[in-house]
């Protein structure tokens, strides 16, 4: 793969309530993504957007947004799903030797919708839609089949989410940062057994924009450039009984064939900080499994361990991931923003040091059928 | 540069108004294995895959995913990617540069839409505006009716000239089997069908279908391998207009002339009308097929309606348009942009049986929808 590099970030503080409509939100990061890359938009070729119709709220909901992601009077497109598949596409567009340079963005106000309902419009209109299936509610299932499984406890799961409200507090973007126990998350409200409150990510409003470039473009570029090196994704079956629950093999797929484009062999030692996409606590564990951090099975010994913790072997979310963040359609693109600033070492108090490699993860659908993978190096 | 990529396999189901004995995967895997057998390949070939369509029409979340039975997707690489009734565009676009990244080799772009289990005008009119648009914006007609209407007093232009392209459209999908309405029909008939959004009658219309459509891509590494005369893609280019449609200058199309501009410059087309050996163009309405052609240009404005008259865009013409029937004839929206992109392949394959033009060797199609989007790709027989 030719050298593509990412040269510009941007991101709004994730909330609840923003007041700022979709293309104001849109605008806000793009301003920031080029401001940061020291580009102008004239310096842009091509523009790549993501939006949900659904919660968006809106048909051809990337309408709103064309004029504040800069697309006018350029060629653009727009994906549907997690940012990280958007910046995939962004990244084959700059690689097509049609482009130099590409604009990446993704925007939602899921508290402007009912993110429950909308998401019980990805299931079966006929047969699982009526049981009221919703996110929470099929995640609860395969956070009991891994558990049972495994032998993974609840208080395992409810470490990943001290971990990461905690980190949040370093993250001047994140939504919720908190100072907790184990014992908080486990007598928080129970959702759907054993997914509780706080092992749950908030509902968030946000953007996040990228840049791409190529090696001659990025030249031009104010920032170091942070090089793509691997990039891979893959889905699994659409029903829940057809999947096997509790290790993701599209993830794993993903993973090794990222890692074989990287050159990682190992990457729980290659890799020098993770951003993934854990919508849930249980979810930082399995992904953990899929992503070769630990062996199948092992999820909960690596959070006991504290190997990924700051300061450990492979800190896992410094930003405080989704968890206390959860724009959704952004919150992948916003794993590799930070990933890019780790790179940089522009991350502030949650810079883990010395960060070579980085790993950004994204996911879409119900209990996430389909799993990007990123590697990216300095 | 990147990889160099051509349309190797297209297959599409037989467009109707209801397909009731289908659910909507079923109605994917119709057009999936068409295509897999138009190219001689079997699913494991494929890299990748891109699917599109509008949520809001079957109301299903996450299609993508969702679709996985019926594009076979199952462990592999998909994607969404949307963009309103130019979607279809949008996915042909995101097939050749998966390939042209050179990280996939054969890729598989996929269109739906099964219209008869939505709304359309009114799902079509929550795309303006909430607050300052959405409750006088009347669907996808009024727009093309207004800018016909202006179009007439400006330049003389007459009903007839848009019944005589809705002839032309109507007439050629009669030798096109997938094509949803096959009727023979004079510019009388035109006349006298119900109005709809004065000057756009029933006739002058396209019709809400279900339909799919599957269009394969690949590399110069396996195209020549799997299609003895693959369409290689030369250029695509997009543009789109303002959010709010009040903004727009209608009478002009800026991004038509902005896309058109762009694609012809990329795939080395100096004159168009002498460059180009067949389009299939994205015409919602018969008044498009006439306003549209100034802006593609074909001819100083304000002049289309004399090289309609003259025929130089009918079957045996200088520039035969929409030998398949376009959009007037079928109109699965989330697949009707792949479609043309479909056709226009089939043509310089050499595969469009009774619709075929003789000796194709480029090919032109566009796609449009949403906020006056605009998509064209250039296929010729010949690498770039």
């Amino acid at each position: 793969m030719e050298r593509i590099a990412i040269v510009g970030v941007g991101q709004t503080k994730y909330e609840r309530g923003k007041t700022k409509n979709f293309a104001e939100l849109v605008y806000e990061v793009a301003r920031k993504a080029l401001d940061d890359a020291g580009m102008e938009l004239s310096d842009i070729d091509n523009v790549v957007t993501t939006t949900n119709d659904f919660f968006d709220g809106r048909t051809i909901a990337c309408m709103p947004i064309a004029e504040a992601s800069g697309s006018y009077g350029r060629d653009a497109t727009n994906v549907e799903g997690d940012g990280t598949l958007s910046a995939f596409y962004g990244l084959m567009r700059t690689l097509s030797g049609v482009y130099g340079t590409t604009m990446v963005t993704a925007h939602c106000k899921v508290s402007e919708g009912s993110p429950r309902k909308l998401f019980n419009q990805a299931f079966d209109p006929v047969y699982d839609r009526l049981l009221g299936m919703d996110a929470i509610s099929s995640s609860a299932l395969q956070a009991r089949a891994y558990m049972h499984r495994f032998g993974i406890t609840e208080g395992q799961c409810a470490k990943v989410s001290v971990k990461n409200h905690g980190n949040a507090k370093n993250n001047p973007y994140a939504h919720v940062a908190l100072d907790i126990t184990v014992e908080d998350v486990m007598k928080s409200p129970m959702l759907a057994e054993p997914i509780k409150r706080l092992d749950t990510s908030p509902i968030s409003d946000g953007a996040c924009a990228i840049i791409l470039a190529t090696e001659e473009r990025a030249k031009k570029a104010a920032r170091k450039p942070v090089w793509i090196k691997g990039v891979a994704h893959c889905t699994d079956a659409y029903r829940l009984g057809e999947r096997d629950l509790t290790h993701s093999l599209p993830l794993e797929t993903a993973a090794k064939k990222a890692y074989q484009m990287a050159g990682i062999k190992d990457p729980s030692r290659e890799i020098h900080v993770a951003e993934v996409y854990d919508a849930f606590s249980y979810m930082e564990l399995m992904w953990y499994e899929g992503l070769g951090f630990c062996g199948p099975g092992q999820g909960g010994q690596l959070i006991d361990n504290g190997a990924t913790q700051m300061g450990g072997k492979l800190p896992v979310n410094p930003s405080g991931g989704v968890l206390s963040a959860h724009s959704v359609q952004v919150a992948g693109l916003a794993r590799i923003a930070e990933a890019v600033l780790q790179l940089r070492g522009e991350a502030g108090r949650r810079q883990v040091p010395g960060a070579k490699v980085a790993l950004a993860h994204g996911i879409t659908g119900i209990c996430a059928q389909t799993h990007c993978v990123w590697v990216l190096s300095n | 540069m990147g990889t160099r990529t051509a349309v190797v396999g297209v297959g599409q189901t037989n467009h109707t108004s209801k397909r009731k004995d289908v659910n909507g995967q079923e109605l994917i895997n119709e057009a999936v294995k068409r295509a897999l057998e138009d190219a001689s390949l079997s699913l494991k070939d494929i890299d990748a895959i891109v699917i599109g369509n509008m949520d809001h029409f079957e109301a299903i979340n996450v299609v993508d995913g969702w679709s996985v039975d019926g594009s076979g997707a199952f462990m592999k690489p998909i994607m969404k990617v949307t963009t309103g009734g130019s979607t279809g565009g949008t996915l042909g676009s995101c097939g050749y540069y998966h390939v042209a990244s050179g990280l996939f080799d054969v890729v598989m772009a996929i269109g739906w839409e099964k219209n008869s289990e939505s709304d359309t005008q009114a799902a079509i009119s929550t795309c303006s505006d909430p607050i300052l648009e959405r409750d006088f914006f009347g669907g996808a007609i009024g727009p093309n009716a207004a800018e016909y209407a202006m179009y007439m007093k400006q330049f003389g232009a007459t009903q007839e000239d848009a019944a005589r392209v809705a002839v032309r459209e109507h007439n050629n999908a009669v030798k096109n089997p997938y094509a949803h309405l096959r009727k023979l029909i004079t510019v009388e008939d035109v006349m006298k069908s119900p109005m709809l959004c004065w000057p756009i009658k029933l006739l002058d219309s396209c019709p809400r279908s279900d339909g799919a459509c599957a269009v394969i891509y690949a590399s110069e590494r396996k195209a020549p391998k799997i299609a003895a005369r693959p369409a290689w893609v030369h250029a695509t280019a997009v543009s789109h207009d303002y959010v709010y449609f009040g903004d727009y200058d209608w009478e002009k199309m800026p991004t038509c002339q902005a896309t058109v501009d762009r694609v012809y410059q990329r795939a080395g087309i100096t004159n168009p009308l002498r460059d180009v050996d067949v389009m299939e163009l994205y015409l919602p309405f018969s008044t498009c097929g006439v306003v549209w052609m100034d802006f593609m240009r074909f001819c100083d404005l304000g002049e289309a309606p004399k090289l309609i008259r003259k025929g130089v865009f009918d079957m045996n013409g200088e520039l035969p348009i929409n030998p398949s029937g376009g959009v007037m004839s079928t109109n699965p929206i989330g697949a009707t942009g792949l479609i043309r992109i479909g056709e226009a392949a089939l043509q310089i394959m050499g595969k469009a049986g009774e619709r075929q033009v003789s000796d194709v060797r480029t090919a032109m199609a566009t796609a449009f929808g949403s906020c006056y989007w605009f998509e064209a790709t250039v296929l010729r027989s010949t690498k770039p």
